[in-house]
């Protein structure tokens, strides 16, 4: 196994020449997107060295209060991400419906993983849990936004559609399952994609990431399929409860499509 | 055993109390953006609201509310469609009722084979007209049934709903025209803007 390649402070600024080309060519070619291009680099280069040495500090303390607020605290930025990004909101707020599902999955799906494949000593380790529930939140997060974005931003179109059938009779259930369905399976897509590419296409980041620090490329893999495995899980466990929780937030005991609890 | 409607009302019309002996036809007319909509709607339990219905001695609060639809058929006046094809939108063992309906209606049989996307405004309303009366609704409410239909096959929809009135069906029939409420209806009543009932 080689020995990881350090960087140093002077190879990142090398590379960041070429964010100065892009910014060069922006303003030469009036494209104006350099100073969102330097707001942008500046926040990632910020952003990554905090975490770093967050992380760092986490690591070293083992503390398992301390991880257990850093995840929460990670899980409530996906919750609220995932309760922005559909057009329409629910009365009461689209947090409702994605905080018990996201919280739910990655816990599940984070303490699976601990404590079946991984098994690290002891098996809350942060320098396992963290990274882990990172990458788990990123597909959960994918998955229960475009789930929620796909009832909540259609389900006005489908009015007549739904109602059509109840009218004749069936129960929500029935009535709404066409709409529930389209949305969980938009909400697959990318995940289903990340695994197809995965190799062909795309060297995961994952792997990537374990490759370039020195890691032989057969164990990379192994560890890439078991994530790939995870955030699958987590991705459809995450679509079909928040696809039904909104589901469920707009009828109610008469079987009435409820729009009205739609903003 | 009629249809009695006690203190109908959401926030936006009402109230509305009626009764429609069983087997007859309630015919109601009045201007667009009067109501007439929201009653239907109200009576098929598709909107909140306050109020009783009881029809043929069962308490309609009594049922579930997919089992009073059942018995209770709306036909909208805007219909929806779910699936691809129009044969989709109909129960698999009923071809040859709602092919002898389609045949009564004047709808072409090769229709149904059809994506719903082809079938034209007036195709569409007296398919939904269709997919009603296959069910076998007690009650059938119907929003301006015939609003784009030709004069003859607004009389087949008439004559075709005068024989589910003679097998017991009891029909409340919306229709802003005149002559269309005189003709089919054994109960006339007139919407008034904001939402009030009168003879």
């Amino acid at each position: 196994m080689t020995s990881p390649l350090s960087l140093h402070a002077g190879d990142i600024a090398l590379a960041s020449l070429l964010l100065v080309v892009d910014a060069a060519l922006s303003i030469a070619l009036r494209l104006r997107f350099h100073r969102a291009l330097i707001v942008a680099s500046v926040r990632m280069a910020v952003q990554l060295v905090a975490v770093g040495y967050l992380l760092r500090y986490v690591f070293a303390e083992h503390s398992p209060w301390l991880t257990a607020v850093l995840v929460l605290a990670m899980s409530l930025v996906a919750v609220r991400e995932v309760a922005v990004r559909p057009v329409r909101r629910l009365r009461g707020g689209n947090v409702v419906v994605a905080l018990p599902h996201v919280l739910g999955v990655v816990l599940i799906t984070a303490c699976f993983a601990l404590l079946t494949a991984i098994r690290p000593q002891p098996w809350y380790d942060p320098r396992y849990a963290i990274p882990l529930v990172g990458i788990l939140l990123g597909s959960i997060l994918n998955a229960a936004s475009i789930a929620l974005a796909g009832v909540l931003d259609n389900v006005r179109h489908q009015r007549d559609a739904i109602e059509a059938q109840l009218m004749l009779g069936a129960t929500f259930r029935t009535a709404g399952a066409p709409l529930l369905r389209r949305s969980i399976r938009a909400a697959m897509v990318p995940v289903i994609n990340q695994m197809a590419a995965a190799g062909v296409i795309t060297l995961p980041g994952t792997m990537t990431g374990q490759l370039l620090a020195g890691a032989d490329p057969v164990d990379a893999v192994k560890y890439q399929i078991l994530l790939l495995i995870l955030l699958t899980g987590a991705s459809c466990l995450a679509a079909v409860g928040t696809a039904y929780g909104a589901m469920a937030r707009l009828h109610d005991d008469r079987m009435r499509l409820r729009l009205d609890r739609l903003g | 055993m009629s249809l009695f409607v006690e203190g109908l009302r959401s926030v936006h019309a009402g109230p509305f109390s009626f009764e429609v002996p069983t087997g007859q036809c309630l015919a109601i007319t009045g201007a667009s953006g009067s109501g007439k909509t929201l009653l239907l709607r109200m009576l098929a339990d598709l909107d909140p609201h306050e109020g009783a219905v009881s029809f043929e001695g069962v308490e309609r609060a009594s049922l579930p509310a997919a089992e009073w639809r059942r018995r209770a058929g709306l036909v909208p006046a805007r219909s929806g469609w779910w699936a691809d094809n129009v044969s989709d939108h109909f129960p698999a063992g009923a071809d040859a009722t709602y092919r002898r309906l389609a045949a009564e209606l004047f709808l072409p049989e090769r229709l149904f084979e059809r994506p719903i996307e082809e079938a034209s405004t007036g195709e569409r309303q007296r398919l939904a007209l269709i997919r009603a009366l296959v069910a076998e609704p007690r009650l059938l409410l119907l929003d301006e049934p015939t609003a784009s239909l030709d004069p003859a096959s607004t009389r087949a929809v008439e004559t075709v709903i005068s024989r589910r009135m003679a097998g017991g069906a009891t029909v409340i029939w919306v229709t802003h025209d005149a002559a269309q409420a005189a003709r089919v209806g054994d109960h006339a009543l007139k919407m008034q803007i904001g939402g009030v009932l009168t003879a």
